[in-house]
């Protein structure tokens, strides 16, 4: 009823492949956002932003990232938290061994160092396909956390290999308050967003797919495999890169290697598996999944007021949480992000199913 | 139909997050005051992590049965951090905001106090890292929050380069000698090295580093290393399956156990346990405690607690090492607040930022831990502005293959070598935070 597209007619090639040809759609993201600028911050408890909105959004954006080159380019990657790894510590130096570095040029250039590894890391992707790759990007991550752990100078020379940031602003305005944070980190992830859906949109995003799908028709064809796999490890490793940095300034703000050890690769990559491959909005799904769903349950004994052992609480989370990853996967095999735009087709023809 | 039935479910879920969300700080403002525990029960940590969780519940619920602090009530609420940064950080933001505001964090992991200490100071609440933590943090005019009571990692490193002095005949014969240590790759492993490595400037000892990573359970190689080289002694800065592990590497690779040495967290009954017989001869310190089955306030909790079903844990595990740890930690927490009513307000419930003063003014003489029955358990601890260690004291204890024998001997930290470490490690610590030390008119709020 309310999700129809009578009367949306079309008149240019523009307005026909425009994001979101549908005008509800349209309407219904423009006041999402509006929502998660003006109203989350007045409305939100502390709790919310640090626990789960900040956490939820920075890891967004590292899902979206590999994304790009899992979904889209076909990449298989478990180097994603040494890539994250190189951005925040990259990031953290340029701050605080460059005076009056601005924290957003700290955080955008930690995105650059990551992008430079990442296509270093990359380069064997021209000769490794598959499931082989994934072995071969290992190596980056043990190559990260070794660095990080053994090279003194990368961690500032402090004893125990923790590092620390403080006094983020962004043109005057004192990121301090957790609203303050909430919103910094958002403006990234929308405009991360917005220049990833258009990447997938353009030539770039096609070669990559077209790689994806077969790598040798794509060649015959004249795209250059050299050049969309490597772009797409540029572009992944670049938004990674920028929120590993977030992750260490604005979520943790003190931070040790092991905040980006193998754990976190393998973390994202079930992000976007379940959230759904090749699919932007898939990695937000899959963020929510993974990382609100453990706390919500974690949470659940307390919700009903029944006092239950912490252990044992800890124990019944990763069972049910285990649980909803296979019921999902059964579900719907393509991710909850194909689930989504099942539900968008049917309603578009509800309640007259044909 | 199916996807009416998920689209249901999806619905349900996301009313239950609204609820939650909106039940959450409604908890009504009682005169109870609130102590978050966070703790480990589950994960590699766990068989560590239990017995310190249950000392530490287990003393609130007797304090609680003596008649709460003063009258007022404590009121406690666990959260599972399983020894993870990410996990703890989120245990604090939900702890701490519930009953009225919590009174102080004891998160129990190196890692997880770092990231606290940029949080705390925002939010006004102390944080207890006794034995642990960051080793700078002793110094108060920094470290505003942080109170690492009892001991740090320095103090500890330097207690068992004197224990091994003396054992030489002196600390110059320490020249030449070959010191391994054995290190949870992790800022708990990391945080002895400057220490050490300063010793070694000072007694010419030559210091070799052997990182393992994280759980610890795989040391094959570290050992290798150790059989190659032969070190005179091995330090092992270890936690949880990593030091059962460690001993039964020393086993197989026929490395003396008494020439071992473990700080306070690699010496209590579950890292040996499984080793037993072959693990005798091994060291470790004791901070302050070693177990303490026969102390009165371990009578006094079985008594109390555990003869009223109450108990958390297992009723043989009380008066463990690590057991005693959590008790004392717990005892400390609980002083600090008693301290501040001193100040603010006897039967009253204390702020953050009240409980922060008594912490800084803690004087816990013999006397006072007599009346507490921890005679002989642990000793005096006074602290100050600028001291928020309060006391650095240790004693060496010796696996017998069945128990923990505690030595006679105690030592104490020397704090001319510590304290120009840690006033450096502190300004560095400032000026990177662009913050200032302390003004001694900052000392009497």
């Amino acid at each position: 009823m309310l999700y129809r597209e009578n009367g949306q007619f079309k008149t240019s090639y523009r307005s026909d492949q425009q994001i979101f040809p549908i005008a509800q759609d349209r309407y219904l993201v423009l006041a999402l956002i509006a929502f998660a600028f003006i109203g989350v911050p007045l409305l939100a408890p502390e709790y919310l932003f640090r626990a789960i909105l900040i956490p939820f959004l920075i890891l967004s954006l590292a899902a979206l990232g590999l994304n790009l080159l899992v979904g889209y380019c076909g990449q298989i990657s478990l180097g994603t938290g040494g890539f994250m790894a190189v951005g925040a510590y990259a990031a953290y130096n340029l701050f605080v061994r460059i005076d009056g570095m601005p924290a957003v040029a700290a955080i955008v250039l930690g995105g650059v160092f990551a992008t430079v590894v990442g296509v270093l890391f990359g380069i064997p992707s021209l000769r490794i396909k598959g499931l082989y790759l994934a072995v071969a990007t290992l190596a980056a991550q043990f190559f990260c956390d070794w660095a990080f752990l053994r090279i003194k100078w990368l961690t500032g020379n402090s004893a125990s290999g923790s590092v620390s940031v403080a006094d983020l602003s962004l043109l005057g305005w004192k990121i301090d308050s957790p609203a303050d944070k909430y919103l910094f980190c958002l403006g990234f992830v929308v405009l991360f967003a917005l220049v990833a859906k258009n990447l997938v949109r353009s030539h770039i995003g096609r070669e990559w797919m077209a790689i994806r799908d077969m790598d040798v028709a794509a060649a015959v064809i004249g795209i250059r495999p050299v050049y969309a796999k490597l772009t797409a490890f540029a572009v992944s490793s670049f938004f990674v890169g920028v929120a590993g940095a977030l992750w260490g300034f604005v979520h943790l703000g003190s931070w040790e290697p092991a905040a980006f050890n193998i754990d976190r690769s393998f973390q994202l990559l079930f992000m976007i598996i379940i959230g759904g491959l090749g699919s932007i909005m898939g990695s937000f799904f899959g963020a929510a999944f993974i990382v609100v769903l453990p706390i919500f349950l974690d949470n659940l004994p307390y919700l009903f007021g029944i006092p239950i052992d912490t252990a044992l609480a800890a124990h019944m989370t990763f069972m049910i949480f285990g649980t909803l990853i296979v019921f999902f996967l059964v579900v719907e095999p393509h991710g909850l992000a194909r689930l989504w735009s099942i539900g968008k087709e049917k309603l578009r023809l509800w309640p007259f199913p044909h | 139909m199916k996807l009416k039935s998920l689209a249901l479910a999806a619905a349900l879920a996301a009313a239950g997050t609204c609820a939650m969300l909106g039940t959450a700080p409604a908890f009504a403002q009682q005169k109870e005051q609130f102590f978050p525990v966070l703790v480990y029960r589950t994960g590699a940590y766990a068989p560590n992590g239990v017995p310190f969780a249950n000392g530490y519940v287990d003393y609130l619920k007797y304090v609680n049965a003596k008649g709460g602090i003063n009258g007022v009530k404590i009121v406690y609420e666990e959260c599972e951090t399983a020894y993870a940064t990410d996990k703890g950080v989120e245990c604090y933001e939900r702890l701490k905001g519930k009953y009225g505001g919590a009174t102080v964090f004891q998160p129990l992991s190196t890692g997880i106090t770092f990231a606290l200490t940029e949080k705390a100071p925002g939010d006004k609440i102390p944080l207890i890292t006794s034995g642990y933590g960051r080793a700078d943090s002793a110094d108060g005019m920094v470290f505003k929050w942080n109170f690492p009571l009892l001991g740090t990692y320095w103090t500890a490193a330097d207690i068992l380069v004197q224990h091994i002095g003396k054992k030489e005949g002196g600390l110059d014969k320490l020249k030449g000698k070959k010191i391994a240590l054995v290190y949870h790759d992790s800022p708990y492993g990391k945080e002895p090295i400057p220490m050490l490595q300063e010793l070694s400037k000072l007694y010419g000892y030559d210091l070799q580093l052997l990182p393992v990573t994280h759980p610890g359970v795989e040391q094959k190689a570290t050992w290798l290393q150790v059989r190659q080289t032969r070190p005179d002694y091995v330090f092992l800065w270890g936690w949880g399956v990593m030091n059962s592990a460690a001993l039964k590497e020393a086993v197989a690779t026929g490395y003396p156990r008494d020439k071992m040495y473990g700080v306070w967290w690699s010496g209590a009954e579950p890292d040996v346990k499984d080793v037993g017989m072959a693990a005798k001869g091994y060291h470790a310190l004791a901070m302050q405690h070693g177990p303490e089955p026969n102390s009165k306030i371990v009578k006094d909790i079985l008594q109390v607690v555990h003869g009223k079903g109450q108990g958390t844990g297992p009723k043989e595990e009380v008066g463990q090492v690590l057991y005693m740890r959590g008790l004392i930690a717990a005892m400390m927490g609980v002083e600090g607040v008693k301290r501040a009513q001193e100040r603010f307000g006897k039967g009253k419930v204390m702020t953050g930022e009240e409980v922060r003063w008594g912490l800084e003014n803690l004087a816990l003489d013999q006397k006072k831990l007599d009346a507490l029955g921890f005679a002989g358990v642990m000793r005096p601890v006074s602290t100050s502005c600028a001291d928020h260690m309060g006391a650095g004291y240790a004693r060496i204890e010796t696996w017998d293959g069945a128990k923990w024998e505690v030595g006679n001997e105690w030592y104490e930290a020397d704090q001319s070598v510590i304290k120009p470490l840690v006033k450096t490690s502190a300004d560095k610590y400032a000026a990177e935070k662009k913050q200032a030390r302390r003004t001694p008119e900052d000392c009497q709020s």
